[in-house]
């Protein structure tokens, strides 16, 4: 397992776990951090507030990777100007495209997506676009330059797990990046099933940011990122459609 | 007037080095966009800031 990399954009990384850092307190960042084992966490762009705050910078461990995302983008040209604007705010290269053109369901726009990645890879950015899963649409991802694939599980913000597990299967199957998933996974044993499928590493925030216990459930979610990696890599066992199997010898009963 | 993140500022004259010195931005911890277009921190101090422009200045949030 310690050959086990998740690599993005030529980088490595030993977690696959990457965590979100909104709606709940910077104070708890690092200890959330540390309990999910997370080497990335994600940001998002705003104006700045002219009245003296805290800084969620301030609140991230060295050593972390920043992937701040383009949330608020409407079109690939307002996340282009967000990831250049987060790019010169000094984190690095990586970017996580998000274009929504709706607040009730907040669908990422795959066609803009797919425009925002080929200006953004062209200009160097490690990009990791967020999408609702299509194959073509992944494929055209690919070619355009994208990172990794981050296919959206269910609604941002639902909890409500696997809604589109065999669209992202296909995913996986076909596509030679990593896919990440990201939106939806609202329960530890969500990350496992999707890690057992193959997936290269979970996004969470809001299955933390609404648990009872923050830095408990990204202990439990590390955990289960965890198994579900080994469980793919063990390769799981074959499943029966009819009958049984016996697991014990079918002979010295103890009868004639 | 300059319309700096959605407000209409007197700050028509001024280099964009002078307006951040009667604001409270942390400089290391923003990022400015003039018109559409990064400006890189080394021009904040030569850059005048003029009638009709639209400066973003943004930082980092938690989000995911």
């Amino acid at each position: 397992m310690s050959e086990d990399k998740l690599i993005i954009g030529g980088h490595e990384f030993n977690s696959r776990f990457i965590l979100g850092s909104g709606k709940y307190s910077l104070n708890l960042i690092e200890a959330a951090v540390k309990d999910a084992g997370a080497e990335i966490i994600t940001l998002a762009v705003r104006r700045a507030n002219t009245r003296e705050q805290e800084n969620i910078i301030d609140y991230i461990p060295d050593g972390i990777t920043l992937l701040p995302n383009t949330s608020g983008a409407r079109n690939a040209e307002e996340a282009v100007r967000i990831a250049r604007l987060a790019r010169e705010l000094g984190c690095g290269d990586f970017v996580k495209i998000e274009i929504m053109r709706d607040s009730k369901y907040l669908l990422p726009d795959n066609y803009e997506t797919i425009k925002a990645t080929e200006i953004l890879a062209n200009e160097g950015f490690v990009v990791m676009p967020y999408m609702y899963p299509d194959l073509n649409v992944a494929r055209d991802l690919v070619n355009a330059g994208a990172a990794s694939i981050m296919p959206l599980a269910s609604p941002i913000g639902s909890n409500r797990g696997l809604a589109t597990k065999d669209f992202i299967q296909i995913l996986i199957d076909e596509i030679d990046l990593p896919i990440i998933v990201d939106a939806g996974i609202g329960k530890p044993s969500q990350a496992c099933e999707a890690m057992e499928m193959g997936a290269a590493a979970i996004m969470a925030n809001t299955a933390l940011a609404t648990a009872g216990d923050l830095t408990l459930m990204a202990s439990a979610f590390r955990q289960a990122i965890e198994a579900g990696r080994k469980a793919y890599l063990a390769g799981l066992g074959r499943v029966l459609t009819r009958g049984a199997s016996a697991s014990d010898p079918l002979t010295g009963f103890l009868r004639d | 007037m300059v319309t700096i993140n959605g407000v209409k500022i007197d700050a028509a004259g001024q280099t964009v080095s002078q307006y951040l010195e009667t604001t409270d931005y942390d400089i290391k911890k923003i990022a400015i966009e003039r018109n559409g277009d990064i400006l890189p921190k080394a021009q904040y101090s030569e850059t005048t800031l003029m009638d009709d422009d639209s400066i973003e200045i943004v930082s980092f949030v938690g989000g995911g």
